[in-house]
């Protein structure tokens, strides 16, 4: 079930007379059970989208559908209510640094007016969930960081709400505690099913967590896919830039520079990344595979791979062992020299056989 | 009654009265100039541009000019133009411009995702001032009214020499035309000590409210 729709959203900001167009036509939908990831370099506009989303910021133009209402119409007091239903966290977790861990998980609870003898069980029960029922006594600045971002999941999901926003919740945090946090999110959507819309500029933890990607840049939604897809087929330059990111230094287009022989990604499966398809074909179809890159990743649903491969000989003998790896499932881009600006076509073996 | 009793508890209540009606006033001041500033939550550039250049203004003024100026209002108001209760009414007004822009600037420490985070939670502005950024700039606050209570210390003994009662009163008449340097030596000593007092108090609350682990007191 759908839980968020969002349609061609739309968010400006004028600055020194020239309009920064934050949010650029914005349409996707969560449904219950998933994490939607938005990922995009910094400055793509997705932390004016999520303050949008629960209306911190009135979006310009656009709907935005959730628990049956648009929310772009509603007054401000069905604003507040259908706010604590969609739980957030930060970056830099927004604490109130002088309140107890116990007063912050407390806190949307007693803002909605419900009585302490109600508060009581919630707030144990919450502290329980996340592992701090010892410092509940404690104040944020007492905590490390990993532990502070889980009284901020606490502090989120206290209304039970429906939705969970998170943006870059894990940006501020070493390694270990970024661990320990995206664990505790995967808890969450396991145990109690609910939709996340999770914002990161860092690949790894949207492919840690995510099962859908959008892609943003300028405001705009440039590619959105399954997770799986995303990494087989990245369409998009920046999609591609923000994959390397984590796992290479240089574009992948930089590699059709190195030589005049045609360069292709290839995007192996979960079902294909184990077989030694190169070497078959190279064998097959007398072509030379010249392995430059190579990476595997673990995703949620299973693990892909891709190699960026130059195959030299026979124009015939190339083109027989590219649409033997796409029968074999494997996702062929061919990569185009260039700057590692250009966009990189995407080609199907088959297109390029005729 | 000693002079020196009299003198004492009349500044005590010149001074505490006075703290009281600036804060009372220069608080919710405060909390508008935080709000309607153009980067505020409930942004109005123009009454905040307003409130700012009057607050400017009045804060220009000396006290001694400002208590002459306002004679007739403290006729007004209390039905005399000298004396303590009268000296009261330019100390607040010289002292409500100062605790408004002292608590803004406090407010303005507060981070503004934390206010975030409250208004998430679904708070109404009303509540989040009341349950966010006032606990939150606490320790400022503080701060803010102990340096508030001495400035009207210093200002009330300046209010001595043109009729306002108090020590200031008794240093000048006592101690300077009866050029007895006992007197004036003990009213300064008294006034010196009432300082101190509020002084380590302000900062005895603020280390106390500072106990949650964020910056310590200066
Ligand atoms: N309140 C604002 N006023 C002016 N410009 C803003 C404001 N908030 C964001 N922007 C601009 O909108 C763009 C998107 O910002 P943001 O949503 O923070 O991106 P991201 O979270 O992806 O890094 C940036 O160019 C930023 O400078
Ligand atoms: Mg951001």
């Amino acid at each position: 079930m759908c839980v968020i729709r969002v349609e061609h959203l739309r968010k400006s900001f004028l600055l020194d007379k020239t309009a920064i167009h934050a949010v650029d036509d914005v349409s996707f939908s969560v449904d219950e059970g998933e994490v939607f990831g938005l990922i995009g370099l910094s400055g793509a506009g997705k932390s004016t989208l999520v303050r949008c989303l629960n209306l911190l910021e009135r979006p310009d133009s656009g709907e935005i559908w959730f628990d049956g209402l648009n929310l772009v119409e509603q007054d401000d007091s069905v604003l507040r209510e259908k706010r604590c239903r969609m739980g957030i966290i930060f970056q830099h977790f927004n604490l109130f640094m002088r309140k107890t861990v116990w007063e912050n998980v407390a806190y949307p609870l007693r803002i909605a007016g419900q009585r302490t003898k109600e508060i009581i069980p919630r707030v144990e029960e919450l502290l329980d969930y996340i592992g701090l029922s010892a410092h509940a006594r404690s104040y944020p600045a007492e905590l490390s960081g990993g532990q502070q971002q889980r009284v901020g999941i606490a502090r989120a999901l206290a209304m039970n709400p429906r939705l969970l926003l998170s943006d870059e919740a894990t940006s501020a945090l070493d390694p270990v505690n970024t661990e320990l946090v995206l664990s505790m999110l995967r808890k969450v959507v396991d145990d109690l099913g609910i939709a996340v819309i999770l914002i990161t500029h860092q690949m790894e933890v949207a492919k840690a967590l995510c099962d859908r990607i959008a892609v943003m840049e300028n405001g705009k939604i440039v590619e959105e896919n399954t997770v799986e897809e995303l990494f087989l087929r990245p369409r998009h330059a920046v999609t591609r830039r923000m994959i390397r990111g984590f796992d290479e230094d240089i574009p992948l287009e930089h590699f059709a520079d190195l030589t005049s022989a045609p360069v292709y990604r290839l995007g192996f499966r979960s079902q294909t990344v184990t077989r030694p398809l190169i070497s078959d074909i190279s064998r097959r179809f007398n072509v030379d595979a010249n392995i430059l890159a190579g990476n595997i990743n673990a995703l949620v649903g299973g693990d892909v791979g891709y190699l960026v491969v130059s195959f030299e000989g026979e124009e015939e003998a190339v083109c027989g062992a590219l649409s033997s790896l796409h029968e074999d499932g494997v996702e062929i881009l061919k990569l185009e020299p260039g700057n590692g600006q250009n966009n990189g076509v995407g080609l199907h073996a088959k297109e390029e056989v005729r | 009654m000693n002079e020196f009793v009299r003198a004492t508890l009349e500044t005590v209540y010149m001074v505490l009265t006075s703290s009281i009606i600036s804060v009372v006033i220069g608080l919710p001041l405060g909390v508008l100039l935080i709000l309607v500033r153009p980067e505020g939550l409930r942004p109005k550039p123009n009454l905040y541009r307003a409130i700012d250049v009057t607050i400017n203004v009045l804060r220009s003024i000396p006290f001694m000019i400002l208590m002459i100026v306002v004679f007739p209002l403290s006729r007004l108001l209390v039905g005399r133009a000298t004396g303590t209760t009268a000296t009261i009414v330019p100390l607040a007004i010289l002292a409500i411009p100062f605790v408004a822009r002292i608590m803004e600037q406090s407010f303005l420490e507060v981070d503004y995702g934390v206010l975030e985070a409250g208004l998430a939670s679904g708070a109404t502005i009303g509540q989040l001032v009341r349950t966010v950024l006032i606990p939150e700039a606490l320790p400022a606050l503080v701060n803010g009214v102990t340096i508030t209570i001495i400035n009207i210390i210093g200002n009330s003994a300046m209010a001595g020499a043109i009729g306002g009662g108090g020590l200031g009163d008794l240093a000048i008449r006592y101690g300077l035309y009866r050029r007895n340097s006992l007197n004036l030596f003990v009213a300064v000593a008294i006034t010196i000590a009432f300082v101190q007092i509020v002084q380590f108090l302000g900062r005895l609350i603020e280390n106390r409210l500072r106990r949650d682990g964020t910056s310590p007191a200066l």
